[in-house]
C-alpha cells in the first residue's frame, strides 16, 4: 500500500491516507462509523458526538481526529454503541420529533440511526420545547423543532457568498440555528433542494416536495444506515485483487 | 393450564394500532388458540372481569379518563405494552404540547375557521366530560410500562412477534423492515 499508513479498527488492519480523518479512512475500508454532522469534504465540526470512537483508551470524535501510523481504534463495541444510542435519545427528546407527520421520515439520518440502534423509547423524558418554524421563503421551510444543531447547513449553504444559516441566541439563553430570511427568499428551487439534502433531519425542507417517495421505497426503509459503506468492503477487496 | 389473558385499549389514539393488530390476518385464528381476550374493543368486553396477563395500550393520555383507564390497566395486567407512537411519545395529539390549553380550546371552539354554530362562544363544560390535561403524556410518564412497540401504526408482524414472544416466553424478533416510527 504505497503512500498509505496502517491503522487498526476493531482488530482489523486498514490502510489510510496520511492526514485523513478516522471517519473517512474507516469508510474507505468498508467500516461504518455512525455520525450525524459529518459531510465528506467539508471541514468537520465535531458537533454531534455520535462518531465517538476509542483511541488508546480515550473517547475521541472520529471526524476531527486525523489518522496516525499504527493507531488502534475501537468502534463497533457495545459500550460505544450504547453511548451513541443515548446521544440519539437525547436528540429525540430535546426536539419535537413527530416522525409520522414528518416529510423527512424514511430518509432521515437521525431516525435511521435510531433504527440501527433499535431505539424502542428514549430513556429520558420528552421536553416538548417550543422552537420556531420559518416558512417565509418561497422554496424553503425551516422547522427548528427538528434541528439537531449539526451545523451542516451553516458550513455549506451560501447565497452569493453569504451564509444563509447561522447560530443565534436571540430570545433566550439557548443557541439555535436560524435562517436569514432575505437570503433565503432569493434562493432558487435547486438551491433549496441542496439545503434540504444536506440537512440530516427534517429541519430544512423544500416546499411542495413532501412525501415524494412511497413507504417501502425510501432511503432507509429496507436497509440500515451505513449498509452502503459496509457493502463497499467487497468493492475495495475486488479493486485490490 | 389456562390460556394467557390479553386486554387492549385505545386512549388518545386513532384506533390505527388496533387496525394494524387485525392486520395479522388469519393468524388471529392461531392467536385465539393461544390466548383469551378480556376487556378490549376487539371483543367489545367493556369492563375487566379478571386479572390479565398482557395489556396493550394504544394512545397517550390527553384527559382524566385516559389516566384512569391506564391506571386500571396497570392494576389489572401483569405486563403492559405501549403500542405505537402515541402511547410511546404522545404522537400527533402531542403536537398541542407547548401551546397553552386555553389557546387550543379557543382555536378549536371559538376562533377556528370552521367554527360556525358556536354563537355563544361556549367551551365544552358538561360535567360528564373528562377533564382535558395541560398536555398529552406518554404512557410511561404516568405508569410503569414494561415494553414498547414503535410504529405509526406498529407493523402487524411486529405486534405478532411481540405477542408470540410474550406468550411463549421466547425472544422478540425485531426484523429491520418491521421496526419503524411511521
Ligand atoms: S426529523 Fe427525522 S427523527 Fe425528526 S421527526 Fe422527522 S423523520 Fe422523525
Ligand atoms: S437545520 Fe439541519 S443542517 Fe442545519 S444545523 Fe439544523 S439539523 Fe443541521
Amino acid at each position: 500500500m504505497k503512500g498509505k499508513i496502517k491503522i487498526i479498527i476493531d482488530g482489523k488492519e486498514c490502510w489510510a491516507k496520511p492526514g485523513q480523518n478516522v471517519i473517512d479512512a474507516a469508510r474507505d475500508n468498508g467500516i461504518y462509523i455512525p455520525s450525524l454532522c459529518h459531510v465528506e469534504g467539508v471541514k468537520p465540526a465535531g458537533s454531534c458526538r455520535v462518531c465517538n470512537v476509542r483511541i488508546e483508551g480515550r473517547n475521541m470524535t472520529a471526524c476531527t481526529t486525523p489518522v496516525a501510523d499504527g493507531m488502534e481504534i475501537e468502534n463497533d463495541i457495545p459500550e460505544l454503541n450504547e453511548l451513541r444510542k443515548a446521544i440519539i435519545e437525547v436528540l429525540f427528546v430535546s426536539g419535537n420529533h413527530f416522525c409520522p407527520s414528518c416529510e423527512k421520515s424514511g430518509n432521515c439520518e437521525l431516525q435511521a440511526l435510531a433504527y440501527r440502534f433499535r431505539m424502542m423509547v428514549p430513556r429520558f423524558p420528552y421536553e416538548f420545547p417550543i422552537k420556531g418554524v420559518d416558512a417565509s421563503s418561497k422554496y424553503i421551510y425551516h422547522d427548528r423543532n427538528r434541528c439537531v444543531m449539526c451545523k451542516r447547513c451553516i458550513r455549506t449553504i451560501t447565497k452569493d457568498g453569504k451564509n444563509v444559516f447561522a447560530y443565534s441566541s436571540r430570545g433566550g439563553k439557548h443557541l439555535h440555528v436560524v435562517m436569514d430570511k432575505e437570503l433565503a427568499a432569493q434562493m432558487t428551487e435547486k438551491e433549496a433542494q441542496k439545503a434540504m439534502d444536506i440537512c440530516p433531519v427534517g429541519a430544512i425542507l423544500k416546499k411542495e416536495r413532501g412525501f415524494y417517495s412511497p413507504i417501502g421505497q425510501r432511503k432507509y426503509d429496507t436497509e440500515p444506515i451505513g449498509s452502503d459503506v459496509e457493502k463497499n468492503i467487497d468493492h475495495l477487496k475486488q479493486k485490490e485483487q | 393450564m389456562s390460556k394467557p389473558v390479553i386486554a387492549t385499549t385505545s386512549l388518545a389514539g386513532c384506533f390505527g394500532c388496533h387496525m394494524s393488530f387485525l392486520d395479522i390476518d388469519e393468524r388471529i385464528l392461531e392467536l385465539i388458540e393461544l390466548v383469551e381476550f378480556n376487556k378490549s374493543p376487539i371483543d367489545d368486553i367493556k369492563t375487566f372481569t379478571k386479572q390479565c396477563d398482557i395489556g396493550l395500550i394504544e394512545g397517550g393520555c390527553c384527559n382524566s379518563e385516559n389516566i384512569e383507564t391506564l391506571k386500571e390497566f396497570r392494576r389489572m395486567c401483569k405486563t403492559l405494552v405501549s403500542l405505537g407512537e402515541c402511547a410511546i411519545m404522545g404522537g400527533l395529539p402531542a403536537l398541542r404540547n407547548g401551546i397553552p390549553i386555553r389557546e387550543c380550546l379557543h382555536e378549536a371552539y371559538i376562533n377556528g375557521p370552521t367554527v360556525g354554530l358556536n354563537k355563544e362562544n361556549i367551551l365544552p363544560n358538561d360535567s360528564e366530560l373528562p377533564m382535558i390535561l395541560d398536555r398529552v403524556y406518554p404512557c410511561h410518564e404516568i405508569v410503569k410500562i414494561d415494553y414498547f412497540l414503535p410504529g405509526c401504526a406498529p407493523r402487524a408482524d411486529l405486534i405478532w412477534n411481540a405477542l408470540i414472544a410474550l406468550v411463549t416466553g421466547g425472544e422478540l424478533q425485531l426484523p429491520y423492515e418491521a421496526f419503524k416510527f411511521d
